[in-house]
């Protein structure tokens, strides 16, 4: 049967066919759909771990107890996952294991654009990159093989391209492994030095198995049509040059991007005229064909930034562009925002108003940086606001204290929050922690997280109970808020942040966009009161708009969340209608 | 067959996802090689959101770019125009009336430009504007915006009507099916 994929329905379809036991990832894009489509497999165990690191080490346990495991992260959640990873590569595997990373080149949904392919190197893991979802479904199988194969973790690499484009796939059947005993290996799995010291000759010595299974193996195709121009290049970048030259260009199409062939790459290199490399982010496959002293043209044509296609191709190799036709006024941007009703919206604005110093975190809150809110003064990655303030408060002293917070969300808070608070009650700094708990993990599209009472089926779990942690944690002034009351909002922040001794707030209220939260009757404008302040404008709001100076609201956009009837001076907003 | 390519935007949460969903289906159906390139993740927050959809007897690349696009299916007026460089000489827009005010119109930072559907027009651009929100509210709710836009780019393909009515049954839930039929029919015939 055949079904048009996306890369990651795809990748979860070859999990289900390989015989894949259990699942456990942190959500993130573009790598989210994975583990969801995975749990839809009954077959296969999956859940939501708290982060990264936890979710590689719950498949390190899996694949220790024999069956084939698989945790999956973006690019960014490598990094949280790149302790396990390390030794990963020492102790390899028992069943088979594959972590599957998806890079953001372009930055749709991420902080950076690094390239993952650096760890696989550094690890001394194998890594496949497929081309399209038909491809990923093939290669997941393909790398349950090398792992167990090999004895060594492998890594699947996407890309926003391969995750979240859709294409044709065969459906096949699943091939169910049975459980096998359990055997005891310490000099394989302990790796204290004495163990570890014997592991990473093994190590150095399946790096050389796999470098010459790269000069044989189908990963990597040739295909040969020209002697004037070769290509090297692999995953998504292959169907831009596919699109650009067809069949009248030779290609040399990387599957297993590391570790890199010798044989291959100089055979290729012999049989053309002039060998360009193309690759987006960095000069990996490049970097290799210099030390292999092999004259290749790469970034010298092709950015370090962003993601390519088939025009930046065209336009590389100086060809034509098409003819295009634009409207002449200007474009306004149109950026992401919070949604109307979003309960972030309300607590930003307090923020705002106080001109209180905020260090952010990574979630749909970020999105409070923007205009008209203008809410953040930082965010750099999961948990980093709650280390952030204390670093600033530390180095900032009493002043700074009473005058900055830091905000972070539910399922942020568990992923490396928790930490950081530990660190805030532990070392003592009279910081001002402020989570976003809108019961949901939003951004990468609702997940549920430990905060929320519910695990990836949905059904009901272990809840932590977020103010007996911080207690627990050492913090005793834990506060509840509602982010749709501004007054109580800038009382207790104020509180808060004036108190001698490190505080938590808790601003509460599920997200606008949750099934069980219903939406209140839209708020209503009354034209003969509304003056024309724009005090309402300060929200930020995408259902309040002004026209001939008199406020309007959309009401299919407002879920009346009565905020902006907190704003208005006049009475002409107001929910008691 | 030469490639076709269809893009299809609009702001987050419009639905474009379901009809790019529904093309799929229906192109797959007809036998056509095919590639669907969406984006997911902070963008859908009320942003501009942009989805490929592109058919033939064999598609590589997964994205469409500046000259490329047979239609441009917008869900909101604006949105047309910030793509109307990826239509191909001699494509068409199928454009939604509605506007949605982006954040910096509705700070006051910029203006909503109102002309620019007339801009395009003038240089020649076969702009075909319905109002879809409209019509989705006749069949019974605006949500099926998305879906009139479909059955009015389904106007201009050869396909049997009765391929896409059995598509839309694959794609939407059972309670949902006979209001989004019904909007599939008013851009239809529209």
């Amino acid at each position: 049967m055949d079904k048009l994929m996306l890369g990651n329905e795809a990748i979860a379809r070859g999990l289900y066919e390989a015989g894949v036991k259990v699942v456990s990832s942190y959500p993130g894009t573009p790598s989210t759909e994975i583990t969801e489509y995975a749990a839809a497999y009954d077959e296969i165990y999956c859940e939501w771990a708290p982060n990264e690191k936890v979710a590689t080490e719950v498949a390190f346990g899996a694949s220790l107890r024999g069956v084939r495991s698989a945790c999956a992260m973006k690019h960014v959640g490598l990094n949280v996952a790149a302790d396990p990873l390390f030794t990963l590569s020492y102790t390899g595997v028992n069943g088979g294991l594959v972590m599957f990373v998806a890079d953001d080149p372009a930055m749709h949904s991420s902080q950076n654009e690094q390239d993952s392919r650096h760890y696989a190197i550094a690890a001394k893991v194998p890594m496949l990159e497929p081309a399209d979802s038909a491809e990923a479904k093939e290669f997941v199988k393909k790398a349950y093989e090398l792992s167990e194969e090999y004895d060594t973790p492998v890594i699947l690499r996407m890309c926003t391209r391969i995750a979240h484009a859709q294409c044709k796939v065969t459906l096949e059947e699943r091939t169910e492994k049975e459980l096998p005993p359990y055997e005891k290996q310490p000099q394989k799995f302990i790796m204290a030095p004495a163990n570890a010291i014997r592991r990473h000759p093994f190590v150095e010595e399946r790096t050389a198995k796999l470098k010459a299974l790269g000069e044989v193996t189908e990963l990597n195709k040739v295909e040969m049509n020209s002697s004037e121009m070769g290509i090297i290049c692999s995953g998504t970048v292959y169907q831009y040059v596919k699109e650009v030259f067809g069949d009248t260009v030779s290609v040399l199409k990387l599957g297993l991007i590391n570790p890199l062939p010798e044989k291959l790459f100089r055979d290729f290199a012999s049989q053309v005229k002039k060998l360009y490399v193309i690759e987006e982010l960095d000069g990996i496959l490049e970097t290799h064909l210099n030390t292999l002293g092999i004259p290749c043209v790469g970034k010298e044509m092709f950015s370090p930034m962003g993601e390519y296609n088939q025009a930046t191709i065209r336009a590389a190799f100086g060809m034509e562009k098409p003819v295009t036709v634009t409207a002449d006024s200007p474009i306004p941007v149109r950026p992401p925002i919070m949604c109307a009703g979003c309960p972030h919206r309300g607590l930003f604005y307090v923020l705002s108003k106080n001109k209180i110093t905020t260090l952010g975190d990574i979630g749909c809150y970020t999105l409070g940086s923007a205009a008209p809110l203008n809410a953040l003064d930082s965010t750099l990655c999961m948990g980093a606001s709650i280390s952030g303030i204390h670093g600033f408060n530390k180095a900032g002293g009493a002043e700074s204290e009473k005058k900055t917070v830091c905000v972070i969300g539910d399922s942020t808070f568990m992923h490396s929050g928790m930490t950081g608070l530990v660190n805030v009650a532990y070392n003592a700094s009279n910081s001002t922690v402020i989570i976003l708990d809108n019961s949901i993990t939003g951004m990468t599209g609702h997940q549920q997280n430990p905060t929320t009472g519910y695990n990836i089926k949905g059904d009901p779990a272990a809840k932590v109970d977020l103010e007996a942690l911080c207690h627990a944690i050492g913090i005793s002034r834990v506060r509840v808020v509602d982010p749709y009351d501004l007054k109580q909002c800038e009382t207790v922040i104020k509180e808060e942040m004036a108190a001698p001794e490190p505080s938590v707030i808790i601003s509460r209220r599920p997200c606008v966009l949750l099934k069980h939260v219903k939406a209140k009757p839209p708020i209503e404008v009354d034209g003969g009161k509304c003056v024309g302040c724009r005090m309402c404008m300060k929200l930020g709001c995408p259902a309040i708009s002004m026209k001939k100076g008199i406020a309007r609201i959309d009401a299919t956009l407002c879920v009346g969340c009565g905020i902006c009837t907190q704003m208005c001076r006049t009475g002409a907003m107001s929910e008691d209608r | 067959m030469e490639t076709k390519n269809i893009m299809i935007v609009g702001v987050g949460g419009q639905g474009s996802l379901l009809a790019s969903k529904l093309l799929g289906a229906v192109l797959l159906e007809e036998g056509y090689d095919v590639k669907v390139s969406e984006v997911h993740g902070m963008s859908q927050r009320g942003g501009s959101v942009v989805t490929y959809v592109r058919f033939g007897d064999k598609v590589y690349s997964p994205v469409i770019t500046e000259g490329e696009a047979d239609f441009i299916v917008s869900f909101e007026r604006l949105e047309a125009a910030r793509h109307a460089a990826c239509l191909k000489q001699g494509g068409t827009i199928v454009v939604n009336s509605q506007t949605i005010d982006p954040m910096p119109v509705i700070i006051g930072a910029a203006e909503y430009p109102m002309n620019v559907l007339e801009e395009l027009k003038a240089k020649g651009v076969h702009v075909d504007e319905v109002d879809a929100l409209t019509l989705a509210l006749i069949a019974g709710n605006a949500k099926a915006t998305n879906i009139v836009l479909m059955g009015r780019l389904a106007h201009y393909f050869d396909i049997p009507y009765e391929k896409w009515t059995a598509a839309i049954a694959k794609v939407v839930k059972p309670a949902f099916l006979d209001m989004n039929i019904k909007a599939f029919d008013l851009g239809y015939k529209a």
